[in-house]
């Protein structure tokens, strides 16, 4: 019953995330929820049993690919005030 | 022009709607290599089925994609367009570097963990690598660690040391005279120095992604 429940209230989070990340006006928040989908798609590869794939992505995902994500932003956003100021 | 939204939905809730019932209908795969890779386990040298497909049934495409990951970060380097050292500001937030004081040791621990569980259970040189990579990247980040210059030749060894690693142990003479293929009695270790050196190299390719970065422009200014 508490593992039901659990499944259940991940794949709703798994979805909203999901769906803000894709709606979401600022690029920052998106990233954002693109790294909470990331660590909760840990959680549901944990639950279906594929520790491996967890571990990989709670590794990469999380480690890396949020902050390769999160430092394009940053460029991006440089560029765009030096684009307004010149 | 409020109809395409409302079209796209639709589609999009069909498809994964068609998609959920091929799932849930999912046939029988002809093949099942689940036994074939059990029954072979105990001359594999590793106890971890995962491990054992990657590092000794299929280390080839292993190999492969430690070359590639390689090539991506020579490539990466041939641009030449990394500005050097480069920190999230010019002056860092205490608590971020206290943060990055305490949690890059334990990160190193939980690398050198993962390769070593990685003969038994979940883990293995891919997440070890991530972790280390992350660890760098985090300690670049709060400014404790300056970011990586062109490398040295220190570094670039370490960058290529887990493919030649792995490229001498295919070569090493086995049995059947083919590459890749570890006699029984020596996989175990081959199999862990292997990964050693790939945690190693991969770690450092991974963070050198991000460290090396094009950061066109901001060099000048």
């Amino acid at each position: 019953m508490i593992a039901a429940t659990f499944d259940a209230m991940l794949v709703v989070a798994l979805l909203w995330s999901a769906v803000w990340c894709l709606a979401a006006r600022h690029l920052f928040r998106s990233v954002v929820l693109f790294i909470v989908f990331g660590q909760l798609m840990v959680l549901a590869w944990a639950r279906l049993g594929a520790p491996d794939v967890a571990l990989a992505e709670a590794a990469i995902g999380g480690g890396l690919t949020g902050a390769l994500l999160l430092d394009t932003l940053g460029h991006l956003q440089r560029r765009g005030k030096r684009g307004k100021a010149g | 022009m409020k109809l395409w939204p409302a079209l796209a939905c639709a589609a999009a809730v069909l498809l994964g709607g068609a998609l959920f019932a091929v799932i849930v209908h999912m046939p029988d795969p002809p093949i099942r290599l689940e036994g074939a890779v059990r029954a072979q386990l105990p001359a594999s040298g590793v106890a971890h089925p995962v491990t054992a497909i990657l590092l000794n049934y299929r280390g080839y495409d292993t190999l492969l994609e430690v070359a590639v990951l390689l090539l991506a970060a020579a490539g990466m380097l041939a641009t030449g367009t990394h500005a050097g050292p480069a920190s999230l500001r010019s002056r860092p937030l205490p608590l971020l570097q206290l943060a990055a004081r305490k949690l890059v040791p334990p990160m190193i621990v939980v690398a050198g963990y993962f390769v070593w569980i990685g003969a038994r259970a979940p883990g293995g040189a891919f997440q070890a690598g991530a972790v280390l990579a992350a660890a760098a990247v985090f300690s670049c980040l709060a400014g404790v660690a300056p970011a990586w210059a062109a490398p040295r030749l220190l570094l670039r060894a370490g960058l290529a040391g887990g493919l030649l690693v792995f490229l001498t142990v295919a070569a090493l003479p086995s049995s059947s005279g083919a590459l890749l293929h570890y006699r029984h009695e020596r996989a175990a270790v081959l199999i862990l120095l292997v990964e050693s050196a790939l945690t190693l190299s991969l770690g450092s390719i991974l963070a050198g992604l991000f460290m090396w970065l094009p950061r066109e422009g901001e060099g000048k200014t």
